[in-house]
């Protein structure tokens, strides 16, 4: 049977080295500082369509993330899409006229929400909602309207 | 007819047999409390389950990440996207393979031990002997081996896929020239720490849990000579491989579909 | 040491009307018997015979379906897992092949029990051990492991380590099996010293009808379930049964048949060729 101390040294050492790994897997691949979002506040948008949008998708100004979606609903009265964002407490100061879209990463990527700061001196609270909106690409409608737009043109050009 | 007994006879048996590896279970968590009376017990065995499958572990997760390197960057080059190759090796590991593969070379190194161990040590009536010393050998035998594999596990798959990650970067970075920055920041960006970290760290703390109950039932339950131990043996490997896959099916499921 | 409600019983031990089944066969039939205090008993009997299960039975390790069996004024079957494990820590068991740890080398392996059941201090700890093993003389081989060990130390070194708890009974189950003579002689001086030096009540499994004889006081024969003849070995010795008479002389053929229950011999061979 193995010493009792050399057992202790390497149950020691192998534990720490697993913690470690997790550490790194949490920190060095996952990111986890980052990516949470710490002492939030919610605002909540409505979109005709959403599109792919997910909770947990990234919510970003200028092109950095400031939060992430935390709950989407459908509004019974006017069918629409209640998406209710976490922002981080970090980025308090959002115009009340914030516009919200919805855009994609790259052509086939991700959909996140994409924030437009407005020019507003009163700024967005808990709860509040941001009333400019603008829904989902929806790549299906979007290439109905060129085609259309492609078989109007030729009509177009005999004049 | 005579099929259709024997198979309701099999049903009937491994149902009992089921039942039984349930009470075990019971009677096992019944004795945890020794983690914290008989601590050295369970020091123990997390060097003969966990330390000794480590080093197979290592090398594995360093060759499964630089495999997935090196297929990872062939595809994602067609599309012109090989700098997502951090997210892919990670994405691959935290998920999939570290849990998994993990959980399956520990079946075949700690599990498969474990059984041969307890097996032996009824057919030599060290079991029954403790039991006329006074002493349970559940509380004594069993349980320290159980709680040293639920440690274990979770550990030996989060070192699988870190040194996966690294293996991964060593090929994609090192070898095939993908841009370093790319290939962690791809990797930040796509994995998320609850739903690809916590979720891959819950899966392997279930297969521990279940490739060690298997294995100390097993040894527990195993016909008490050469023969009998040899059968539990393979049991162990066989039963806790299909489990781990079987499981690592629905928990995926369950885990993607957001139930 | 035996305190508790049979102390004034000179029996230690008693059977009433045991019944024990092994799945469906009937291993013991209403069997009944009495182990005397501070004795060596012999319980002797053909392989299969129950023997071991009656150990068991005593240690409580098997139930029986009927009867009562008293140690010590307790009937076993009824304790509860504490009061089994408490009567325990008063009976040791010699097992066949010892049963000794494999992975603990001989002083820890005599050290277990008492470092289970006992916080004594290293040094004193190591005292009581390297007493034991003087007892059974083998203090020389403490720091072997046990696969370093030939049958008979294994088996000296497994009962230095049942009585390292100072029990006041030790059930041996067949100590004589594949020993070499000489073994077999250190094993018998052992089992009697123990019982004149330390009065440790003993019984004594064994189908081996010479030396079991030698060392005890008393003797039963056990077959197919029960009670076949008892009494002193000189008295069995001289038994007219012819059951006893078989196993004592160890004849092949007897009431205990040499062939195993079968049916016609010719029907049998004749059989593949009829089919």
């Amino acid at each position: 049977m193995t010493n009792r101390k050399t057992v202790e040294i390497w149950v020691g050492l192998f534990v720490t080295a697993g913690l470690v790994a997790l550490a790194i897997l949490s920190f060095r691949v996952g990111n986890l500082t980052t990516t949470e979002v710490t002492n939030g506040y919610h605002i909540e948008a409505r979109f005709e369509n959403i599109g792919s949008l997910k909770a947990r998708s990234a919510v970003t100004m200028a092109g950095v993330r400031i939060g992430r979606v935390s709950k989407i609903q459908i509004d019974p009265n006017t069918y629409q899409a209640r998406v209710i964002m976490n922002i981080d407490g970090r980025f308090r100061n959002l115009p009340v006229d914030t516009g919200a879209t919805i855009l994609t990463a790259g052509l086939l990527g991700e959909q996140y929400v994409g924030l437009e700061p407005g020019g507003a001196e009163e700024y967005l609270k808990d709860g509040d909602r941001i009333k400019v909106t603008q829904s989902a690409m929806v790549l299906e409608k979007l290439i109905g309207r060129v085609l259309t737009m492609f078989i109007e043109k030729p009509a177009d050009n005999k004049k | 007819m005579m099929w259709l007994q024997a198979m309701g006879a099999g049903v009937l048996k491994a149902v009992e047999r089921l039942g039984r590896a349930g009470l075990f279970l019971v009677e096992i968590l019944g004795h945890a409390g020794i983690l914290v009376s008989r601590f050295y017990l369970v020091v123990q065995q997390v060097f003969a389950v966990g330390v000794f499958t480590l080093p197979i572990v290592l090398v594995s997760g360093l060759f499964v990440g630089m495999v997935l390197g090196l297929q990872g960057y062939n595809t994602l080059a067609k599309f012109g996207s090989a700098q997502s190759l951090g997210l892919l090796v990670a994405l691959s590991l935290l998920r999939e393979l570290g849990p998994v593969v993990t959980a399956l070379l520990f079946a075949g190194r700690a599990g498969s031990a474990l059984t041969a161990e307890i097996g032996l040590m009824k057919a030599t009536e060290q079991l029954a002997g403790m039991e006329m010393m006074a002493v349970n050998p559940m509380m004594r035998v069993i349980t320290p081996r159980f709680l040293a594999g639920i440690i274990s596990m979770p550990l030996l798959a989060a070192l699988f896929s870190a040194i996966g990650v690294f293996g991964g970067n060593l090929v994609g970075v090192g070898l095939l020239g993908v841009d370093s920055g790319a290939f962690w920041t791809t990797m930040q960006e796509g994995v998320d720490f609850r739903e690809d970290i916590v979720n891959g760290v819950i899966k392997s703390f279930v297969f521990g849990v279940v490739v060690t109950w298997i294995a100390v039932f097993e040894g527990y339950d195993a016909v008490p000579n050469s023969e009998g131990v040899s059968r539990a043996t393979n049991h162990t490997v066989v039963y806790s491989s299909l489990a781990v896959l079987g499981l690592d099916f629905v928990m995926t499921a369950l885990m993607l579909g957001e139930i | 040491m035996s305190t508790g409600v049979g102390t004034e019983n000179s029996n230690l031990v008693e059977l009433r009307d045991v019944t024990f089944q092994y799945n469906t066969r009937t291993i013991l039939s209403d069997l009944s018997l009495t182990i005397q205090r501070g004795k060596v008993t012999a319980i002797m009997g053909g392989s299969g015979c129950g023997k071991t299960s009656l150990l068991n039975l005593i240690g409580g390790r098997l139930r029986p379906v009927r009867g009562q069996v008293l140690v010590d004024g307790l009937n076993v079957p009824d304790l509860n897992m504490k009061d089994l494990y408490a009567l325990r820590l008063r009976m040791g068991m010699l097992f066949q092949h010892g049963a000794l740890l494999t992975d603990l080398s001989v002083f820890e392996n005599v050290a277990f029990p008492i470092r289970e059941h006992t916080r004594l201090p290293e040094s004193l700890l190591r005292h009581v051990v390297l007493m034991k093993l003087q007892t059974v003389g083998l203090r020389g081989a403490r720091d072997l492991m046990p696969w370093e060990l030939s049958g008979g130390m294994a088996r000296r070194v497994a009962l230095a380590r049942t009585i390292a708890l100072e029990p006041m009974m030790i059930l041996y189950d067949e100590p004589f099996t594949g020993l070499d003579p000489i073994s077999m002689g250190v094993i018998a001086k052992l089992i009697r010293e123990l019982n004149q030096v330390l009065g440790i009540t003993s019984i004594v499994v064994s189908h081996d009808v010479a030396e079991a004889s030698a060392i005890s006081d008393y003797a039963y024969l056990l077959g197919d379930g029960r009670i076949l003849g008892q009494g002193t070995p000189a008295e069995l010795q001289q038994s007219g049964s012819p059951h006893v008479r078989q196993f004592m002389d160890g004849l092949p053929d007897g009431p205990v048949p040499y062939t195993y229950p079968a049916r016609n011999y010719l029907d049998d061979l004749l059989e593949e060729h009829a089919s």
